[in-house]
């Protein structure tokens, strides 16, 4: 199965600010009531967005001057909580490509990463320049490049941080397993055929 | 050099390792529920590909579920999609399916254990974080996602990369009153929320020498919350007697040589962990949570915390955020702090133990005025145990409501939710904002015994005075 490789993400961004961003606060749990993934972008960050009557917060992300943007910026651990993957799905579907953040939590890095958006570390105060330049101008066009392993944007620039395993999935094109996990198909028989509980009969 | 049992279970279903530097590590079991499940099967299709190992494929129905009134259809039209989708994924693909009308459905952490599904030295993956849970039989068992359980459905493989091992030893004796839930938030407080990141987490020590299973599973069950990636206690007479003679435990000859094979899988004496941890069992007290994330743990006795005495300014902006959610106030006791609802369940305290315990301290007693309190059995062969004994008569006498099995108010994806800003003293594992069903509901985590305790005084108390543990 070939994919694509993803070595640059390009776009505009916007700061939603906090730390341990939980995959509730993501996508409360009462939206994940669904068969397919399609249409969870609209409740992305809804409990954050709006008030329990409905009235918008004045989030970061109804904010029209960020409109379209595609690069989430944010702070520590962000993710962490239940292993669904309705929370970067509702991302994705949203229109983010990739998130810069503090931390991440692992489940969640890595369900982002079989989605092909990748998720990149940086310091906090390194986050806090490029927010600074989004806030001034909600149009600065800011680039990820896995290769160089920097953030950049037109008025400057900084490191990111990925572990080595996701960078090269996706930059090789290998971010979705599926292909290679196929693959390997009379080495799955014989591993399992050395495994007493998965015989068959077993049940 | 002696090898921990995590090792062990990894080297055995270990298939190759990936160009990615991954393992690609084989699933021997794996539990489906309805919620993460639809959308997998979705994948497959679109591939066109099968399930590769049906008869090690086992679902559930848990999140959705209402625990009132279970006539279908379900008022609530997406529930009954995603149950309806569940079955008829099973049937097309040929998986064991425990439904509502089967007598063994209930929460999936519940029913893999009890079927004798979960044992040791197996790899179980499951599309649910608190897949852990499994871990206290000695099974490597982790939470994935939806794209995970796509390649586990294909191939019975998924990718992973291999994580360290924390041995946490909990010894010497835990007081009266203080219980394996204690025991968990008391580690996940010690060692952070992000502390378990990269790792799996090994539990020993006299403390768990002398749980049961059901306290095994408690603590494994909340591994998670302290961002580990899955958490697990090795094999012993315990584990082997709670297996023998459940459904899909193995019978007859072929249960004498699983056995000699999981005491092989076990840790040997002289494994070498990432890391170790020590912990004095008399140091833990019945514990709750004062705020919104599972380390904001204190002793029932202790105070709230105050932002100004914060060790870092990350830290004092997480304690304003969570006192600002939970309209507590700072360097107040919370004790005395009033509650509106009581939910005791959960795969972290709804097994029948749990209801034992809580039952035998409840009798006499009765729930506060303005209180809203359910109990919810795990399973339904939970709630029959239960029912057996009389438990529910207990709890119905002291002003619960006894439900049917399901996850509830855990989480609240089925009718059972908070309204408005309510405080729920829950026996569950999570109190981020909004996790029981109302954007601004309030969640305080603790064993289900103080969960009692506060239903009966309509505010957060310690059991041990409340019932005279
Ligand atoms: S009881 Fe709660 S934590 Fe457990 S599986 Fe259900 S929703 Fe998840």
């Amino acid at each position: 199965m070939a994919l694509e490789k993803i070595i640059t993400v390009s776009g505009t961004g916007v700061l939603v600010p906090g730390s341990d961003i939980d995959t509730d606060r993501i996508i409360p749990a009462r939206f994940m009531k669904c068969v397919t993934f399609d249409g969870l972008g609209e409740y992305l960050f809804h409990d954050a967005r709006f008030d329990p009557d409905g009235t918008p917060t004045g989030h970061p992300l109804d904010n029209p001057r960020f409109t379209g943007a595609s690069i989430l910026l944010s702070g520590v651990n962000f993710g962490c909580g239940s292993s669904r993957e309705h929370a970067p799905q509702a991302l994705y579907r949203f229109g983010f490509r990739a998130v810069i953040a503090q931390s991440f939590a692992e489940i969640f890095f890595g369900n982002c990463a079989t989605l092909g958006v990748p998720c990149v570390t940086a310091r906090a105060e390194d986050i806090a320049r490029l927010a600074a330049a989004v806030e001034a101008d909600p149009a600065t066009e800011i680039t990820i490049d896995l290769e160089a392993r920097e953030a950049r944007w037109p008025g400057g620039s900084f490191a990111i941080g990925q572990p080595e395993s996701a960078r090269e999935a996706l930059t090789s094109g290998r971010w979705d397993p599926i292909g290679e996990l196929l693959e390997a198909s009379p080495l799955i028989a014989e591993r399992a055929a050395t495994l007493p509980y998965l015989a068959p009969t077993a049940a | 050099m002696g090898q921990s049992l995590f090792e062990k279970v990894w080297n055995a279903h270990a298939v190759k390792t990936l160009s990615n530097g991954q393992t690609q590590l084989l699933i021997g079991t794996h539990l489906i529920h309805e919620v993460t499940s639809p959308q997998a099967f979705g994948m497959l299709r679109d591939l066109g590909l099968k399930v590769k190992f049906p008869h090690r494929t086992f679902a559930t129905v848990d999140h959705i579920v209402p625990t009132d009134r279970q006539e279908e259809p379900f008022e609530d039209p997406l529930a009954d999609a995603m149950i309806r989708e569940l079955r008829a994924n099973c049937a097309e693909f040929g998986i064991t399916y425990f439904d509502l009308g089967s007598g063994h459905q209930g929460i999936v952490h519940v029913v893999g254990p009890e079927q004798g599904i979960t044992q040791p030295g197996t790899t179980i993956a499951c599309g649910d974080s608190h897949t852990a849970t499994h871990g206290a039989f000695g099974a490597i068992a982790f939470g994935i996602g939806t794209t995970q359980i796509r390649d586990v459905l294909a191939t019975q493989t998924m990718a992973m990369s291999k994580p360290k091992v924390r041995r946490i030893n909990v010894d010497g004796e835990l007081g009266p009153g203080v219980y394996a839930k204690d025991v968990i938030l008391h580690i996940i407080k010690l060692l952070g929320a992000k502390g378990g990141i990269g790792y799996a987490y090994e539990y020993g020590g006299t403390v768990f020498d002398n749980f049961s299973m059901e306290e095994r599973m408690t603590v494994c069950n909340m591994s998670i919350e302290g961002g580990a990636r899955c958490g697990y206690v090795n094999p012993d007479d315990k584990t082997y007697a709670y297996l023998n003679g459940r459904p899909y435990s193995p019978k007859g000859d072929a249960w004498d040589a699983a056995v000699a094979g999981w005491k092989a899988m076990a840790s040997d004496a002289d494994s070498v962990y990432d890391d170790v941890v020590n912990i004095e069992a008399s140091d833990i007290a019945p514990s709750v949570t004062w705020g919104t994330s599972p380390d904001h743990g204190i002793f029932i006795g202790e105070s709230i915390p105050d932002p100004a005495q914060a060790a870092s300014e990350e830290q004092r902006v997480a304690i304003e955020d969570a006192l600002a959610y939970m309209k507590l106030g700072a360097g107040q006791p919370i004790k005395g702090t009033p509650i509106d609802v009581a939910f005791i369940g959960s795969c972290t305290n709804g097994r029948l133990s749990d209801f034992r315990e809580t039952a035998k301290y409840l009798k006499g007693h009765k729930v506060a005025a303005g209180v809203k309190a359910i109990a919810v059995p795990g399973s339904q062969i939970v709630a029959h145990l239960c029912e057996q004994e009389g438990l529910d008569q207990v709890f119905r006498d002291a002003g619960f409501e006894w439900r049917a099995a399901g996850c509830s108010m855990c989480l609240a994806m089925n009718p059972d939710k908070l309204i408005g800003d309510q405080l729920c003293a829950s026996s569950s594992n999570r109190n981020f904002k909004g996790r029981q069903g109302s954007p601004v509901g309030r969640t305080i985590l603790m064993s289900p015994v103080m969960v009692a305790a506060a239903a009966v005084r309509g505010e957060v108390s310690d059991a041990r005075e409340v019932f005279g543990i």
